[in-house]
């Protein structure tokens, strides 16, 4: 049987999900204790144990100078720049792309503009947000505004554009106005995409707030990784490499579950397009 | 009889490429126009330009005594072969929505008894095309044919005087569309509408017309180099003549061995329109 036709069963399926995880979990492992066989001081690729303390130093335990546990701060200072950011960019992007998309006037002036600015390098802005913004929260929100919306937009847009033609003329016949085509027709089609296209920005969102959390600030995920370099602490570091890729993760999965709960007709729309 | 669509002299040009030339005709209120024309013969682009959502690059189309409108609008109903109805909504959501356009203009959603007003109009309309029983289903849930009956549904709740059809039935299976030739006949016997209707299909365009018109290039060689439009060649009226409001004579009692699949009457055994008869 050809390649192309052999499927794994269920139970082999997820067996092969896990190997990768699996081999990498191993490889660690083994470099880990090839090293502190050498070192027992070594720092670089900590056992186990040490992963275990610093977990609990940092997640369970309070901290001695402010009483707060650490990581929880931490993440709710990150999530919170991060979900004003992302909510800032969804509404931008979806007015915008509708509007582009739809209305040829705004297409005309706005299309390349907007083609433009989305190949500004985000990172590049940085020290001018910092300059004009200033060090506090409004900066580190720019940045992620900037590096996500205008990707948002443009994708928008584009998915407004191939809406098949026939439907805008169909909702023409029945007597609707643009705002109702609007918010009745083009809007409501949008949503699921949206959230399509929000899916694939959490990557870039999460990499320009760690960015702008390790240059200019006092709490953060990411700050907390670039303190703790100073000190070589693996241990810390590794451990909230593994909660940032979780968030990401759970986020990922929330937005897919949100769209197929909110919006049911849209698995089958796609299958038949 | 004064004519509802008039047509005079109309040209399409895209370029240098002719498309349509000479285009001039009448269509009288009620009437059930098919065009017919090999593929590429402009009728496709002649119901755009009845649709608005083309213009003619030369003559003049009025529609009841009016130029057309220069966009689309409620005066003129579709159906389209595909994408008529909008697959975010539920089947009865697509037919309340014409009247949802029609009276909540900002917010473009009827609530309380409005909406529940909207609803039973928009019940006995869907009863009417046989689809009483997938209210709540959505578009992607239905076969073709269920597909289209919803795209007529949809089209009728705005009451237009003039009924567009783009090859409307053309992707469905011969026994669901004999089917719904049943229900398009029903509904033009029962509804103030004049139709037009796109079809490549001979058989259907006589079954159901009242007139059929022949669209065709009088020259078509490569090496016109697109300087010849294609024309009305053929005009027929159809016979027996089909009185709009005055279903035909039954052929059953001529030959009663028949198995026609599209009779009216109480022996059909269509269940699509037994619903509507409830």
């Amino acid at each position: 049987m050809r390649l192309i036709n052999r499927r794994p069963s269920l139970g082999a399926a997820r067996f092969l999900a896990i190997v990768p995880f699996a081999l990498v979990l191993v490889a660690y492992l083994i470099g880990s204790g090839v090293r502190l066989a050498e070192n027992p001081s070594d720092k670089l690729l900590p056992a186990f144990s040490s992963f275990a303390a610093a977990i609990d130093r940092m997640a369970l335990t309070p901290d001695q100078r402010t009483g707060d546990i650490l990581l929880w701060v931490d993440t709710a200072a990150s999530l919170t720049r991060l979900g004003a950011a992302l909510a800032i960019s969804v509404a931008i992007g979806l007015v915008f792309g509708i509007v582009i998309g739809l209305l040829p006037y705004f297409r005309a002036g706005l299309g390349a503009f907007v083609a433009v600015i989305s190949m500004v390098p985000p990172l590049a802005l940085l020290p001018i947000l910092f300059i004009t913004l200033g060090l506090g929260e409004t900066s580190k929100i720019a940045l992620i505004v900037i590096g996500v919306a205008p990707c948002l937009i443009r994708d928008m847009a584009l998915r407004v554009g191939d809406m098949p033609v026939q439907q805008l003329i169909k909702a023409q016949t029945l007597g609707a106005s643009t705002w109702q085509i609007i918010i009745r027709v083009v809007l409501p089609q949008s949503l699921p995409r949206l959230i399509d296209s929000l899916r694939l920005q959490i990557g870039p969102a999460w990499l320009f707030l760690i960015a702008a959390e390790a240059i200019a600030s006092e709490s953060g995920l990411g700050y907390r990784i670039f303190l703790v370099r100073r000190y070589l602490a693996m241990d810390v570091i590794l451990p909230y490499v593994a909660w940032i890729t979780i968030l990401a993760f759970l986020m990922d999965r929330i937005l897919l579950i949100i769209q197929t709960r909110a919006f049911p007709w849209f698995a089958g729309a796609r299958a038949s397009t | 009889m004064s004519a509802v669509i008039s047509v005079k002299d109309v040209w399409k040009e895209y370029d240098d490429k002719v498309v349509l030339e000479q285009i001039s005709l009448e269509i009288a209120p009620r009437a059930f126009v098919a065009l017919v024309g090999p593929s590429g013969c402009g009728k496709t682009t002649f119901l755009r330009m009845l649709l608005s959502e083309e213009a003619p690059t030369r003559g003049a189309i009025t529609i009841g005594g009016a130029p057309l409108p220069a966009e689309p609008g409620a005066d003129r109903g579709v159906v389209f072969q595909r994408y008529s109805v909008f697959p975010h909504l539920t089947v009865l959501g697509n037919v309340v929505l014409g009247l949802e356009f029609k009276d909540a203009p900002i917010l473009g959603r009827l609530f309380g008894a409005k909406r529940r007003a909207a609803e039973d109009e928009a019940r006995e309309l869907l009863a009417a095309v046989g689809l009483g029983e997938a209210e709540n289903k959505y578009p992607a849930q239905l076969s073709g044919g269920m597909q289209q009956r919803l795209a007529l549904a949809q089209a009728l709740i705005a009451k237009p005087k003039v009924l567009l059809l783009d090859e409307p039935f053309g992707a469905l299976d011969p026994g669901i569309r004999a089917e719904i030739h049943t229900l398009m006949r029903k509904l033009w016997h029962e509804r103030p509408l004049t139709v037009v209707m796109v079809t490549h299909d001979l058989s259907e365009a006589f079954s159901l017309g009242t007139r059929v018109i022949a669209f065709e290039r009088r020259r078509n060689e490569p090496s016109d180099g697109g300087r010849y439009g294609a024309t009305i060649t053929r005009d027929f009226e159809v016979w027996p003549k089909r009185i709009a409001g005055e279903p035909r004579p039954q052929k059953k009692k001529l030959m009663p061995g028949r198995d026609d699949p599209a009779p009216s009457g109480s022996l059909r055994d269509d269940p699509a329109i037994e619903g509507a008869a409830l």
